[in-house]
């Protein structure tokens, strides 16, 4: 009998950055033919669940829905039921969510970077982006009491003020991280081996892009100018300045590069908010959250996460629980349409490199 | 490849001299933030057992354990939450929504053991890391309102003026913001004499189901709107939110909720025609009377009031004045258990008009609901003076309509609601200058605080610590000067601290009018002689002893009301009927 294929697996093992899930590969010698991604090994059935809790319930589950990055569901979950419920929050809360959104960004990032130098085989820059990323984490700990999920936006407001100092602390943080770009360029960006195995690989046409519905840095990197933050002003981002710079290839470098030039963006926003931030409340009271009946009605709000437009579509039927929430996770046409056909053709090298590149993450595929 | 590139390696020494990110030697231990969310604590003194933070739980981490070595105090438990650490999330809502504070998150955050249990425990203050450390519970971000929504009022200045109601009643939205501050964790129901149920009745009304809040009231009150509106509200006292901040007004919103049904036939179905032969007497038209013939009329037992006065309501109409509560709602609720077949003799006083004797002959059980209409007199010299009167007989005077004088200055003595009612009143008869005398302090005074502030508000002046010794009479007999001194207050270890006059410095005052409003007692000449010895009264005279089911040590009697309880309010009358209602259908047979 002759092979024709060989089938490989990566996952559902933990793989890497992106948590449990399998890419199952047809492999003609070295060149993938066939891939079949599959999700469904953690972090499942939120949207279900949340129809069963109370709305203020809600609160401390939405957040698992993405673990590098789950500020952007607080603040869709609370930016939905404030809408709903016709609540606005105070400014200083709005200031502060900025901050909190700016600074997960960023987070996520160098975890992105990480996991896209390991999966080059690279194992300086995970350690390093990681080990910077955990300075952000000490400043979330700081001012939201948790490291990894903050529970901390809820609507309403945000759950506590800034502590005593964590301005500072965070100013000096930024001017750390401002010069330990450098660093990265040098260490990744310039890097020979990176180019190598990035510049013109796994390019995703804007065309092709816009066709499937990436969104955020990925269709950015293609050349497709399009930021929820400029095109829909979500909290006070309107009243900041800020630019959003597109690289244009559309390949595995492109990605990178576009992330890399964000984050400088990144690092200006949460300037500009802790300068800004007014003095005042920083929650609305809600009437007894157990028993808290939000209106009746539907509303769709989405924001930039750090993997593209992320959005909440939430019903009401004016009840106790919700009567539906979708979640629009940006992962699932990065992966199960972008990555699914682009793959095919490539080297079984790069396969983790792209999915890595794409910033994919299973939770919000299969929420 | 240029020369540059060749050396660029050598960078890398700089890092060697950098403290690493992570593994540092010499071992440094990571802190936790000050705000970290790790390991619960609670305090057991402070914690109540409500199960809030169990209800919040999204994660169904918590579930509420009863201690055993913990003696509950009243209205609360001895649950306390037990906490899986398998399942929870570390999000601090417990502590958010906790109403005394007694739950924390500290910034201890290690739970090591082999042993699968050991994850599993019951918090107590073992593992605090200390106050103003971890995630504390803390008023401004608290998930619950503490501040009530204000009730509307007339502007003293105003009101002062007329008879008209200080109060306005809520409007629909203020009644559901508040509605919806209930937690339902019933601890009012315990503070509640008659135990009415108060987080059933909060939910109808804040869904705007008035109909169906009024049958929860009648459950256990059918005078819903007059307890809305004069209540003592002890379920407020007992309410979770008074521990911190201000209770959640469970008083006006069941008046509001009463308010929204016009009549209440149309709700509470009571048989008129039905009738079983058994007759009851009751003695007295006021709450407790009342309150026992609507729930004997539920059971077609005849119910005939015996009442001295002209107009039923007894102490509601006679002691309260119609600006704290008025004659529409008094009438509408009144007219009510009478329209359910209740018979009122007017203006029959037992024991002058009729002997109690035959009262009980000639019905199946006899009821006693009278109130306590005869005041407490000073006794110091002077006190015949024409201008001296009865706090009870002058607000009794003044609430039929007779015409009462009143001077210019008039002194109120006594630091009850009643010298509030009194003093009051008085203003708005037209009185320039109303003092109230109070021998303790302002914290000792046995009114309500809203009742102060609301007098304070319209201009009566407190002069506290300070005791009448001598009213100096002129020589037609009316009053020249009351003689008064203060007082210092002495622990004794008493309930409350003893007032001890200073006897060395006297001062004077003049006065028109002085209104003794030092407590009152009922009249018990419907109590005969051939009663006296029978009837079991406590060691101080004033009241009757009754069993649990309402009965005195005479057979077929019940009491109820001031004459049987310490509070003297118009719940407690209503809780007292209820008992003597279910003893008299005990006793009766019919139940």
């Amino acid at each position: 009998m002759k092979t024709r294929y060989f089938e490989y697996f990566i996952g559902p093992q933990h793989p890497g950055v992106t948590g449990n899930m399998s890419y199952h590969l047809w492999a003609r010698g070295d060149e993938i033919v066939k891939m079949e991604p599959s999700v469904g090994y953690l972090h499942r059935g939120f949207e279900k669940l949340m129809e069963q809790r109370e709305w203020i319930k809600n609160v401390p589950m939405v957040p698992r829905i993405c673990v590098p990055e789950p500020d952007v569901n607080e603040i869709l979950y609370a930016m939905g039921v404030e809408e709903l419920a016709g609540i606005t929050p105070p400014e200083r809360a709005q200031y502060i969510r900025v901050l909190v959104l700016e600074m997960a960004r960023m987070a996520a990032y160098l975890f992105y970077f990480g996991g896209v130098a390991g999966a080059l085989g690279l194992y300086t820059i995970p350690q390093w982006t990681i080990g910077d990323r955990d300075y952000i984490l000490d400043r979330f700990e700081e001012l939201t009491g948790g490291r990894i999920y903050h529970i901390y936006i809820q609507p309403g407001g945000v759950r506590r003020d800034i502590p005593e100092g964590f301005r500072e602390r965070v100013l000096k943080l930024m001017d750390y991280l401002e010069r330990r770009l450098k660093d990265y360029d040098r260490l990744m960006f310039y890097n020979a081996v990176v180019e190598k195995r990035t510049k013109g690989v796994g390019v995703i046409e804007k065309e092709y892009a816009l066709q499937m519905g990436v969104t955020g840095p990925n269709l950015r990197a293609s050349g497709y100018p399009a930021d929820v933050r400029k095109d829909d002003p979500y909290l006070v981002y309107d009243r900041l300045e800020f630019d959003v710079p597109i690289t244009g290839d559309g390949d595995i470098y492109s990605r990178m590069l576009q992330r890399r030039l964000e984050f400088e963006e990144s690092i200006k926003i949460v300037r500009q908010v802790l300068e800004s931030i007014p003095e005042g409340p920083i929650m609305v009271k809600l009437p007894h959250p157990l028993e808290w009946k939000v209106p009746q009605g539907d509303v769709y709000v989405k924001v930039e996460s750090s993997k593209g437009e992320y959005g909440y579509y939430i019903v009401s039927d004016g009840g106790v629980k919700p009567y539906r929430i979708h979640v629009r996770g940006p992962s699932m046409p990065h992966c199960f349409q972008a990555a699914k056909e682009k793959i095919v053709g490539m080297r079984i090298a790069d396969v983790p490199v792209m999915i890595f590149s794409l910033d994919i993450c299973p939770p919000d595929i299969e929420r | 490849m240029s020369v540059k590139s060749l050396f660029s390696p050598l960078d890398a020494i700089k890092f060697l001299f950098k403290k690493p990110h992570t593994v540092r030697v010499p071992y440094e231990k990571k802190e936790p933030a000050t705000r970290y969310r790790g390991v619960h604590v609670n305090d057991w003194e402070k914690c109540i057992g409500c199960g809030n933070c169990a209800r919040i739980c999204t994660c169904q981490a918590i579930t509420m354990v009863p201690i055993d070595t913990i003696e509950p105090k009243p209205g609360t438990t001895n649950l306390r939450p037990q906490v899986d650490y398998g399942r929870c999330s570390f999000c601090g809502q417990c502590v958010d929504i906790c109403p005394t504070g007694s739950l924390k998150l500290s910034t201890e955050y290690l739970i090591v053991s082999p042993n699968r249990e050991d994850y599993v425990f019951i918090p107590n203050l073992n593992r605090d890391s200390g106050p103003g450390t971890g995630w504390e519970s803390d008023i401004e971000t608290h998930l619950l309102k503490f501040d009530k929504e204000e009730m509307p009022e007339r502007l003293p200045e105003e009101r002062k003026k007329d008879f008209d109601p200080v109060i306005l009643g809520f409007a629909d939205e203020q009644a559901v913001v508040e509605g919806y501050r209930c937690l339902g964790c019933a601890l009012c129901v315990d503070g509640c004499p008659t135990h009415m149920f108060i987080p059933e009745y909060i939910e109808k009304i804040r869904e705007a189901k008035y109909k169906d809040a009024l049958d929860i009231f009648f459950k256990n009150n059918p005078l819903p709107e007059i307890c809305g509106i004069v209540c003592t509200h002890n379920c407020e006292d007992a309410c979770i939110y008074s521990w911190r901040g201000q209770p959640v007004q469970i008083r006006y919103l069941k008046g509001f909720g009463a308010s929204k049904v016009g009549n209440y036939g149309e709700v509470i179905k009571v048989d008129k025609e039905k009738k079983i032969g058994k007759r009851v007497a009751v003695i007295g038209a006021g709450p407790a009377g009342l309150t026992l013939a609507f729930y004997l009329r539920k059971y077609g037992i005849e119910v005939i009031i015996y009442e001295a006065y002209p107009e039923p309501g007894g102490m509601m109409r006679y002691g309260i004045p119609r600006y704290r509560l008025p004659e529409k709602v008094l009438r509408k609720e009144i007219e009510f258990i009478k329209s359910t077949g209740v018979e009122i003799k007017f203006n029959t006083k037992v024991g002058r008009e009729i002997k109690l004797k035959e009262l009980l002959q000639e019905y199946d059980a006899v009821f006693i609901g009278v109130g306590f209409h005869r005041g407490l007199t000073m006794r110091i010299p002077g006190e015949d003076a024409v201008g001296v009167i009865q706090a009870a007989d002058f607000l009794r005077d003044v609430s039929m309509g007779k015409e009462v004088k009143i001077g210019k200055r008039v002194i109120v003595v006594g630091g009850g609601d009643v010298a509030m009612d009194a003093s009051r009143t008085a203003l708005r008869l037209g009185a320039e200058e109303v003092i109230i005398m109070y021998r303790r302090r302002w914290v000792d005074m046995p009114a309500h605080e809203e009742e102060k502030r609301e007098a304070k508000d319209e201009g009566v002046i407190f002069m506290t610590q300070t005791l009448p010794v001598e009213i100096v009479k002129n020589e037609d007999g009316s009053i020249k000067v009351v003689k008064y001194v203060k007082t210092r207050m002495v622990d004794r270890g008493g309930r409350r601290p003893e007032p001890v006059p200073i006897e060395d410095e006297v001062y004077e005052m003049e006065a028109d009018t002085v209104i003794q409003a030092i407590g009152q007692r009922a009249d018990y000449s419907l109590l005969n002689e051939e009663f006296k010895g029978k009837i079991q009264l406590d060691e101080r005279g004033t009241r009757i002893i009754v069993d649990e089911n309402g009965m005195t040590s005479v057979e077929g009697l019940f009491a109820g009301g001031d004459v049987v309880n310490r509070r003297g309010d118009i719940v407690s009358a209503i809780a007292d009927a209820r008992k003597a209602a279910r003893g008299i259908l005990k006793y009766l047979g019919v139940r």
